[in-house]
């Protein structure tokens, strides 16, 4: 949120700097089963977003004290490449890393049947390999896909889409300019089949109506994506 | 009960563009989360849960009705144990008096030194089985946490000390075996290899070299083939 009001980043026309109308969506591209050594795996790519996600397990938790006796764990890792973005990128964990692996597992927590596997773990790396905006969405949005394509049992795919404010006006999707110089970022994640959030997270100030249009927003770009995900893993079987 | 076909939702691929037989193949093919019908007159199988008055799928597979049973087969499944499995393992540790032995299953499993092929005095479990050692065992037991114990006593069952090692998705073992066992009674004689398929997705095939590369061959294309649509159940 750099808050640069002078940035016009919205023309005349009400159009953004990449043409695409408010509520629209960038392209993305969903395939699976493109890691084969995992047992579920997922690349999509969102706009210039690159992410590739692989799912291991359910499989021995070690070391044993992460073990739960009812249930299984979700062991989430993601990193951004050090060549994903123009400022290179020290490797390994960081800050920011950390708390997208833990928002990214309390999301998936809520979806994956874990009781079915107690006291054991499903690894899910996410590795950024092209980043603009909106990183966590397209991590978490592929590992839900990995996940299903690895056969662990869900209630639901979690399809994960931000919405804010640029220029005083809602917009969905941000790209990096409109990330970086906007006033406001509502990433959140939904279960397109019973609507239900799963994980929300706010950067800057929305009045209660400009939240309720980003929330309409990123429900609406949710069903678009979920039909892509659903038509990513049916036709990732090779009909 | 809802009459509408269980196969056709209101969220699924209708395209007329899509290519003749194959898109009555592709309704089939579900994912988690989807609405497989009402829940009144239905009993959930494997693969769906029953939400409010609603089934809905908890797996990407393919879905199956048979009589008032929805269930899902999975495109792709871990080995979960059962007891009297034969199953192949690998030796990942041991203590004094336990191998624990990786079966394939979310919790490895342990094999008592009371249950190894031979008698052992308590701390040589290695000198009898060692760490990397693949041996063919039966599943005895499995708790509610999924913790199993294999054991070494019984016909057959015995150390693994030459040929090689395949693995199959377990769901597939049906197409490779066949039905009565004719489509790997037909392997074994074409190819005069020894084979045993385990319930654990993973094979011995022994014999001459060319014929065990011919055998994985095989099992590779069942393996390729078995993601098209259809196959997996």
């Amino acid at each position: 949120m750099g808050g640069y009001g002078d940035v016009q980043m919205i023309d005349e026309n009400g159009l953004r700097m990449d043409g695409r109308k408010p509520g629209d969506v960038r392209p993305i591209t969903i395939e699976t089963g493109v890691v084969p050594v995992a047992d579920g795996s997922c690349r999509m790519v969102w706009g210039t977003n690159e992410a590739i996600v692989a799912v291991y397990g359910p499989m021995e938790a070690h070391p044993r004290k992460i073990q739960k006796q009812d249930r299984a764990v979700i062991d989430v890792a993601y990193n951004m490449a050090p060549f994903s973005t123009t400022d290179r990128i020290r490797p390994g964990f960081n800050r920011r890393s950390r708390e997208i692996s833990k928002v990214t597992q309390d999301a998936l927590e809520s979806v994956v049947l874990l009781e079915l596997y107690p006291r054991s773990k499903i690894r899910v790396s996410i590795e950024i390999i092209s980043a603009e905006a909106g990183t966590r969405c397209v991590g978490l949005t592929a590992a839900s896909v990995a996940l299903a394509d690895a056969g662990i049992p869900m209630t639901d795919l979690v399809v994960s889409v931000a919405s804010g404010k640029v220029n005083d006006v809602v917009v969905c999707d941000l790209n990096k300019e409109e990330d970086n110089y906007g006033e406001a970022d509502l990433p959140m994640g939904i279960l397109p089949n019973t609507g239900e959030l799963v994980f929300l997270q706010m950067d800057g100030d929305l009045s209660p109506e400009e939240f309720k249009q980003a929330w309409d927003y990123n429900v609406e770009a949710a069903l678009q994506v979920h039909k892509l995900m659903v038509e990513a893993l049916k036709g990732g079987a090779k009909q | 009960m809802n009459s509408r076909p269980v196969g056709q939702f209101d969220n699924m691929s209708n395209e007329s563009n899509a290519d003749g037989p194959q898109d009555s193949r592709r309704s089939l093919i579900v994912v988690p989360g989807e609405d497989l019908g009402s829940s009144e007159g239905i009993e959930a199988g494997h693969g769906v849960l029953v939400v409010g008055d609603r089934v809905k799928s908890t797996k990407q597979g393919r879905m199956n009705r048979k009589g008032n049973t929805i269930s899902v087969s999975p495109l792709h499944t871990r080995y979960m144990p059962r007891p009297g499995d034969l199953v192949i393992g690998h030796i990942e540790g041991c203590t004094n008096n336990i191998w624990f032995v990786d079966i394939g299953a979310p919790f490895n499993s342990i094999l008592p030194m009371s249950l190894g092929p031979a008698k052992v005095e308590f701390g040589g479990t290695r000198k009898v089985l060692d760490i990397g050692d693949s041996i063919l065992c039966r599943v005895q037991e499995v708790e509610e946490t999924h913790q199993s114990v294999v054991t070494m006593k019984g016909m057959g069952l015995r150390k693994i000390r030459s040929g090689a090692l395949d693995e199959l998705d377990p769901h597939l073992l049906g197409h490779l075996i066949g039905k009565g066992g004719s489509f790997l009674r037909a392997m074994k004689m074409e190819t005069d290899c020894r084979i045993v398929v385990t319930d654990n997705g993973r094979l011995w095939i022994d014999g001459d070299l060319e014929n065990i590369l011919e055998v994985r061959k095989r099992i590779e294309k069942i393996s390729s083939e078995a993601m098209i649509a259809g196959v997996g159940a």
